[in-house]
């Protein structure tokens, strides 16, 4: 295929291509706090800002929540803005996700998924995501280094259209895809993706000669239509994440869409996953096929806003669909992503068999064997949910 | 023989986790010489809290007492609570710099100001270490870290300064070269009501000491030329200041803590 950009292969880990592409993005603010794992984005961000490189202003601020709140100022006077963050980082900025989204900047922040404390874990689980779901934050989940590399440039530029103006996460799996050195392709400088992503537009910038107010109070006779129109905004962010999906094909040769689908057209038995874990799935899939088992793999790119739609219509006709949750939702009637493909199947009128895998909390591995017993809970009707590869 | 000082850790977990010449080893041993010469035979009477960070490790898991493992940056609050609810226990904070004057740094603010009847070790080797050695608002003009490659554009904060214009009871800085100096502000500190802070600065093998070219020991030795007893300190020009380390008691006074004051108010 000819893209237009040029573009270098050579081996990076999830971080560092997050990092490259920041600087490929041409950022100008970056405010970010150290945290693992994603500390090495920055530490990369900030050696491209003081050699010179990268023409941005880099503030080393004292907590996430400054980090969130000074990348809101940013992207509110105008600025291509990045933060990076991870876990507890996340749970601290809580507050500001809203503020940020519900403001309509166009903040790009890459997330190191890691679990929640207690007990201090520093590795994988997607609690962080999922705790930023329902925050108005447009979320892609990276499978991969190339998939981290290439989401973060089309989630600059999805986040600053003026059809999105929205913020979005990019996430990549703490340590498995933030510390793991893979070879992927990048563009070879930051002209080559300049036509695609070119200087920010900032739509109602700060601007002294015409003064506007950001945020003020708005009481009951007004918040909900506020709301209203902030939810229809955001709910038809995904028509232009679909175009933007196909212009950055035509530059880069690599496509992107909200799911990706294998053998799920015909399968009886499909499993639902986000993140890393996608590609383990597909290879056990593809050797459980061979023996016969017709089963398939659904991963998500697009998480939020969540594109439930294309989900009941890839699953309405699977028997038995394994939602798989890395993270616990307590008291819920599941997992976080189990209870989006419940509703989504719901509403559009399906009622196949659900079961819930809870998985690889804390950075525990997932591994065949944990994938075959999922697969051999599928052929005991009685189980609804199954934590694979816990003791006890 | 066994080292006396063991009775003080829980053995399962010596060695520490500690790199080779970290400073945090000259502060335990400091802080456990101070309990011994104050006669503490056990740690009963205290609660270490502690948030995130290499020296928020020294308490949890490595003191036999109990201790609360809390959120970056939030052992002071916690503290606080245990405290309020076990005003007859010793409730002892340690955390490194960005832990406490960083992203912790309103807490430590207001703590002093309410003279809260707390003690807070905090050992500053002026980067995050444990992140891998970033910038922090403790690391000295022009100081090279791993996310100010060239040198810190930034002028750090002087923790002790604010702490005691505050309102703390007690505010001590030694470097871990003051081996002794830094063991009698322990002591003392142990031994007073309000709030009590201690700072020990100390090398960062790993993500400061090599960084600027220095053993371990020649970082220690250089903390020593480079001090500055607080009495001399005045004499200093403001950039000379800058380049010093400034050691010594910054307050020792005797303001009713925070608990006394609640009694004062509850008695009219």
């Amino acid at each position: 295929m000819n893209t237009i950009g040029k573009q270098v292969r050579l081996g990076l880990n999830g971080d560092e291509a997050v990092a490259y592409a920041a600087y490929h993005a041409d950022v100008d603010v970056i405010s970010a706090y150290p945290i693992t794992p994603q500390t090495i984005i920055v530490e990369r961000l900030s050696e491209f800002v003081y050699n010179g490189e990268l023409d941005a202003e880099f503030i080393a601020v004292e907590s996430e929540h400054s980090a969130l709140s000074a990348a809101v100022g940013a992207s509110l006077a105008g600025a291509r803005t990045f933060t990076a963050t991870a876990s507890q980082g996340l749970a601290l900025m809580y507050e500001i996700l809203y503020i940020a989204s519900s403001l309509r900047t166009s903040i790009v922040m890459a997330l190191g998924n890691r679990a929640f404390s207690a007990p201090i874990n520093i590795h994988c689980s997607h609690d962080d995501a999922y705790a930023a779901r329902d925050a108005g934050w447009i979320q892609f989940f990276a499978e991969n280094v190339q998939e981290a590399y290439d989401l973060t440039l089309i989630a600059f530029k999805v986040s600053e259209d003026k059809k999105v103006l929205f913020p979005s996460i990019v996430n990549l799996d703490g340590f498995i895809l933030t510390h793991s050195v893979e070879p992927l392709t990048i563009f070879e400088d930051k002209k080559e993706i300049k036509e695609f992503l070119p200087d920010r537009e900032a739509v109602n910038k700060i601007d002294p000669s015409n003064p506007i107010t950001y945020g003020p109070l708005a009481l009951p006779d007004y918040y909900m239509e506020i709301k209203k129109q902030q939810a229809e905004a955001f709910n038809s962010t995904p028509a232009r994440i679909k175009e933007v999906f196909s212009e950055y094909e035509e530059f880069s040769g690599r496509s992107y869409s909200p799911l990706k689908k294998l053998y799920v057209d015909d399968a009886d038995i499909v499993f639902v996953v986000l993140g890393s874990t996608a590609g383990t799935m597909r290879t056990m899939v593809k050797k459980w096929r061979k023996n016969g088992e017709k089963v398939g793999v659904l991963s998500l790119t697009l998480y939020r806003p969540f594109p439930s739609r294309e989900v009941a219509e890839a699953l309405k006709d699977v028997d038995t669909i394994v939602v798989m949750d890395r993270s616990y939702s307590f008291g819920s009637p599941g997992g976080q992503l189990y209870m989006d493909v419940a509703a989504a199947l719901n509403k559009y009128g399906r009622y196949n068999r659900l079961i819930n895998a809870i998985y690889g909390l804390g950075g525990r591995d997932f591994t065949p064997e944990m994938a075959e017993d999922m697969l051999h809970a599928t052929k005991d009707p009685s189980i609804r949910e199954i934590w694979v590869g816990v003791r006890g | 023989m066994k080292h006396p000082y063991l009775r003080y850790l829980r053995p399962e977990n010596v060695p520490t986790v500690f790199c080779p010449g970290c400073g945090i080893g000259i502060v335990m041993k400091a802080l456990f010489q101070a309990f011994d010469e104050l006669g503490y035979e056990t740690l009963e009477e205290f609660v270490f809290v502690s948030g995130i960070g290499c020296s928020a490790w020294i308490p949890s898991p490595h003191i036999l007492a109990d201790s609360v493992h809390t959120l970056h940056g939030r052992a002071i609050p916690v503290a606080t609570g245990i405290k309020l609810v076990k005003p007859d226990l010793n409730v002892l904070v340690i955390g490194g710099d960005g832990d406490i004057a960083g992203i912790g740094g309103n807490h430590l603010l207001h703590a002093a100001r309410r003279n809260m009847d707390l003690m807070v070790i905090m050992i500053n080797n002026q980067v995050y270490g444990m992140t891998g050695g970033q910038l922090a608002p403790t690391t000295p003009y022009g100081m090279k870290t791993t996310t100010t490659p060239y040198g810190n554009p930034e002028e750090p904060m002087d923790t002790c300064d604010i702490v005691a214009s505050a309102g703390a009871n007690y505010v001590a800085r030694w470097t871990v070269g003051h081996y002794l100096q830094l063991k009698d502000a322990f002591k003392k500190a142990m031994e007073k009501q309000g709030f009590r802070f201690v700072e020990a600065v100390s090398q960062c093998p790993s993500r400061v000491s090599s960084r600027i070219g220095l053993s371990p020991a020649d970082h220690i030795k250089y903390y020593l030329r480079n001090s500055v007893d607080i009495r001399k300190a005045e004499e200093l020009l403001p950039e000379e200041r800058m380049e010093k380390i400034i050691v010594g008691e910054y307050v020792d006074r005797n303001k009713p803590g925070y608990l006394e004051k609640i009694k004062m108010v509850m008695r009219r």
